[in-house]
């Protein structure tokens, strides 16, 4: 299956459908992402984003449909096993090992990749590659100074950091980030966006957000998911002209902007 | 094996699978809607035995059957309260541990007031005997009245989940424990009430199992483990899968008890001599009533490898 | 008093320092406490820190609650001592210093057996796994005699073959240091597995097994690892204990009552810390042995101080100390010594007049045939008479009174203190 290399296409969905019982979440879901790329997904509340990340990130499995990254099908692998196929995610709510520090966190988010797998006969203390990688990642990150901070005792924006941290720390070549900035003040979401160009130059990057400004400034195609479909997958200029998301979506976004004059 | 013996060990092993229900349902409640596993459940079981035992030397037993379950409700309720609600911020592996403590308490205390021994916790007049006599073998009126009891209690339960309006208050609680508390209603107390509900129900299966049973300190600890059997097996969070992994360990058992065939005399049966010096005799010599005290913790493994989520689970733990 | 989880990270000068203390400590203790009692409760510690620490890797390290260790502890005894058994009679010949070597690959073996079943799911529910496996095996042990050694066990005699240089393992003090030996061993070899990336991602499924499984790793291959390793050392443990009683018995070494009192006492110990199932263990033989002579209620004292543990201390003894030597860190431990002298008078106080009452009423219960006079710390009380019973509630509601007032004013004072000392923490983080 080289579709990758035919089409170049890092993450593709085909006809994604997924059941709770009996409501549809997602219904036919179509996403083709090309490698390199920055996509947004955007979508009014309850349309299904978190879940088709729960799908392409395995923690649930479709109901029918494909998901294929780097032309490899991985609906209905475990978690673990798509990771090490070149994907990982950041969550929503921050999922950070909080009793261990900054600088732990991110070893342990690197050990996989560099093969330790599940060694007991060898210390942390004495492996160079992870110790270095862990704090080139810090670097990246700016959270050198605070080395040995236990995780829980960071501040949000910081956990925020270490969390895309711990997201890229294995190399993943596909990165999915749910809601990155939720909950920042505008000042520290400006600095985060930087902060997510930088460390995801030359990736793929799918990202779930709610802040237009983050998206239009951040995003080189947009999908618009509505009730379980992407109903558009442009360019920002296109889909901010596209009719069907204007109706959709876009247009109730602009009138509570200028009515609660956000 | 004859018809006879087969009827009436159903019959025995559907009342015993019945009590067990009882006592699972409770756990399944507690559990559906706190996510705390009481280990306790069964020292609870004890008391409404133990107290049933007192009680109904002083006001009889029909009295008793009201009054204990109600006191070993009243005194979940407090533990709750008291104990629990206060480990709760740490999690759910201390709110095992608190549980399990308080097992070790209870059964202190019981062999403290009670004695180490069994007590003498007999049958009312009206339970003694039997209901009837097939082929000459009796099925006692205290089994069926266990079997009564359970039923009746399953009914009552379910209608007050699906037809009272603390019932439903109930199964919100159940899946969205905040979204109910910001709605106004008083979680904690449903909570309370929950804990002591699923004890009050333990108690009572205590009060007629003991007398049809055996009341004894070791009471709690034999039933325990099967009861935390029967809800694995049945489906963390499954009152259905309680239900029906109840009976069946019931039924398994009591059959598994009378029985007393062997892997070598099967063997036999079609010819194969084998004995002391074969090989694997140890194995092969085990009658099946032998065997019995094992079978449900054979069954709870060979459910994790088939079939992890339980016969009918629900809850991904 | 705040949940925060404490490291103590001493620099590596004073990290050689602790383990030569602990060894001297291992070394020396025989011949501070000299008495053949004191041999034997020595010798016991020395066996239940091993699997103390190997029950708390799955405790502690990776947060798996289980209530059936005593299935690999006790495995282990019973093949170390069938293998002792089998290398007198010649058919075996391995020296006793390598049976405890015997009894951990056996527990091994059985942790690989059983362990991926078991930790196919986790929390509570791998919590009720264990409890049916270890009512499993438990009730196999009476159906197979022929290995269990029925009701009357397995016995052996540890002295067989050539001997060491004059060893012969027979007298207690050389098995003592036998066990010693494997004590320093084994506790290093567990301290240093903290430090592996299994160790370390052990106690990041501990945290959040999601996440971990985003990172590459599937949890269940960790946890399971993770268990066939404590299983070792489990058997490791079990084996010193056979060789130290060269008895093993069906109905004792494999119960859920043994499995309960090594989970009630690492926890008690300090689940939290490395060094607090050590401590565990010190209060399990101390408990069994010292605490059962004194009185007879002492597993309902057992019992309460669990509970109270889990609901006021769940970082056990272990987690008491660090927070005393985090406050001696910044110096204002000395402010607070009036308070805990407070606290440990009125605490005396009303637990003297409980302890009256309980050993009252376990004299009635137990003891009726010896007439209602008993001794309670040297004098003599009357179990019937109302004067010792109001004696007893009158000291008992006085300490409750008096200490719940100290306790009010230690609270006030420790959360002071902790206010500074986070304010000193963050001042020089700002640096």
């Amino acid at each position: 299956m080289m579709a990758d290399k035919a089409t170049g296409h890092a993450l593709e969905l085909v006809d994604l459908r997924k059941s709770f019982g009996k409501t549809e979440i997602i219904r036919g879901a179509n996403l083709a992402v090309r490698a390199g790329e920055r996509v947004a997904i955007i979508g009014p509340n309850g349309a299904g984003k978190s879940t088709l990340f729960n799908l392409i990130s395995g923690r649930f499995a479709p109901t029918s449909g494909q998901v294929l990254l780097h032309g490899a099908r991985i609906d209905g692998k475990k978690p673990f096993e798509i990771n090490r196929m070149g994907l990982s995610r950041s969550f929503q709510i921050t999922n950070i090992f909080g009793r261990l520090s900054v600088f732990e966190n991110l070893r342990c988010a690197v050990l996989w990749s560099l093969g330790y797998r599940y060694a007991f006969w060898r210390f942390l203390s004495r492996l160079q590659d992870a110790n270095e990688r862990a704090e080139q990642l810090m670097e990246m990150i700016r959270l050198h100074r605070k080395r040995d901070t236990l995780a829980m005792n960071l501040t949000y924006a910081e956990q925020r950091a270490l969390e895309i941290g711990i997201t890229i720390a294995g190399g993943a070549s596909v990165i999915l980030l749910d809601e990155p900035t939720a909950g920042m003040s505008k000042s520290e979401t400006t600095r985060f966006i930087h902060l997510i160009r930088e460390v995801t130059e030359g990736r793929t990057l799918l990202t779930v957000e709610h802040d237009m400004g983050v998206v239009f400034g951040l995003a080189d195609r947009i999908a618009v998911v509505v009730y379980g479909e992407v109903i558009a997958f442009d360019t920002p200029e296109a889909v901010r002209a596209n009719p069907r998301v204007q109706e959709a979506y876009l247009g109730s976004v602009i009138a509570t902007q200028q009515a609660g004059g956000h | 094996m004859n018809p006879e013996f087969f009827v009436i060990s159903l019959l025995n092993g559907f009342s015993y699978g019945l009590l067990l229900f009882m006592l699972s349902s409770g756990l399944t409640l507690i559990f559906s809607m706190m996510g705390v596993l009481n280990f306790a459940h069964t020292s609870f079981y004890m008391l409404g035995a133990y107290f049933a035992y007192s009680l109904s030397g002083s006001i009889g037993f029909w009295p008793a059957l009201v009054l204990a379950p109600l006191l070993v409700g009243v005194m979940g309720a407090l533990f709750e309260r008291y104990c629990l609600r206060r480990v709760h911020k740490f999690g759910h592996v201390p709110e095992l541990l608190v549980t399990f403590g308080l097992s070790y308490l209870v059964l202190e205390l019981v062999q403290l007031v009670w004695g180490r021994s069994t007590v003498p916790y007999g049958l009312p007049p009206l339970l003694q005997g039997p209901l009837f006599t097939l082929y000459g073998t009796q099925f006692p009126r205290s089994r069926s009245f266990i079997m009564l009891v359970a039923l009746l209690m399953l009914l009552a339960v379910w209608l007050v989940l699906t037809r009272t309006r603390i019932g439903l208050v109930i199964q919100a609680a159940l899946k969205h424990p905040q979204m109910v508390e910001a709605l106004g209603h008083n979680v904690p107390r449903v909570f309370m009430l929950v804990f002591g509900g699923g004890c009050a129900l333990a108690g009572l299966a205590g009060v007629i199992g003991g007398n049809t049973y055996i009341t004894e300190p070791a009471m709690a600890a034999s039933v325990g483990s099967i009861i935390f059997v029967v809800v694995v097996v049945g489906g963390m969070g499954s009152l259905a899968g309680a239900f029906l992994a109840s009976l069946l360990i019931g039924i398994v058992q009591t059959f598994a008890v009378a029985l007393d065939y062997s892997l070598a005399g099967a063997l036999a049966h079609v010819g194969v001599q084998v004995g002391e010096g074969s090989v694997g005799w140890p194995v092969l010599k085990l009658t099946i009533s032998q065997v019995a005290p094992m079978l449900p913790y054979l069954l709870l493994v060979l459910i994790l490898i088939l079939r992890p989520k339980g016969l009918l689970g629900t809850r991904e733990d | 008093m705040t949940a925060t989880h404490y490291r103590f990270k001493p620099w590596n000068v004073g990290r050689f320092l602790v383990w030569t203390l602990f060894a001297l400590l291992l070394i020396a203790a025989p011949h501070v406490f000299t008495s053949s009692l004191a041999l034997t409760m020595l010798s016991q510690m020395g066996y239940l820190i091993i699997i103390c620490l190997s029950y708390n890797m799955l405790l502690g390290q990776g947060g798996m609650l289980s209530f059936g260790h005593a299935v690999y502890t006790g495995l282990g005894s019973f093949i170390t001592i069938h293998a002792i058994n089998m290398a007198g009679r010649g058919e075996f010949p391995v020296p006793l210093v390598f049976m405890p070597v015997v009894g951990g690959l056996a527990g091994l073996f059985f942790a690989v057996l059983l362990g991926y079943v078991t930790t196919k799911k986790s929390g509570t529910t791998f919590a009720m796994i264990t409890l049916g496996i270890g009512e499993l095996i438990a009730a196999m042990a009476l159906m197979f005699p022929e290995f269990f050694g029925g009701e009357g066990g397995v016995t052996t005699d540890r002295v067989y073959g050539q001997g060491l240089l004059g060893i012969t393992f027979g007298p207690g003090i050389e098995v003592y240091y036998l066990i010693a030996a494997y004590c320093f061993t084994c506790t290093a070899a567990m301290f240093a597995f903290t430090g592996t990336p299994l160790g370390r991602m052990l106690n990041a499924v501990r945290d959040n097994p999601e996440r971990v499984e985003f990172m590459g790793y599937d949890t269940q291959q960790v946890r399971y690892r993770a268990f066939c390793i404590a299983g070792f050392f489990a058997g490791v443990g079990g084996a010193l204990a056979a060789i130290n009683f060269e008895i093993v018995t069906g109905v004792d070494s494999v119960s859920m009552v043994r499995s309960g009192g090594y989970l009630l006492f690492t926890f008690l110990g300090g689940a939290t810390f490395f060094f607090g199932p050590i401590i565990g263990a010190v209060l399990l033989v101390l408990a069994s042995v010292l605490l059962s002579e004194l009185s007879k209620a002492w597993l309902l004292y057992l019992g309460l101080v669990f509970l109270f543990m889990v609901m006021y201390a769940p970082g056990g003894v272990a987690s008491l100390i660090m927070m005393n030597l985090r406050l001696a860190k910044y110096g204002k431990l000395g402010r607070l010594w009036v308070s805990y002298l407070g606290l440990a008078g009125a605490g005396l106080t009303a637990l003297l007049g409980a302890a009256a009452m309980v050993e009252m009423t376990y004299h009635l219960q137990l003891n009726a045939a010896l007439g209602p006079q008993l001794h309670f710390l040297g004098a003599s009380i009357n179990a019937r008479g109302l004067t010792s019973w109001f004696g007893a509630g009158f000291v008992l509601l006085t300490g409750l009174g008096l200490f719940e007032l100290c306790r009010r004013e230690f609270l006030r004072q420790w959360g002071e203190a902790q206010e500074e000392i986070e304010r000193e923490i963050k001042r020089q983080e700002a640096l």
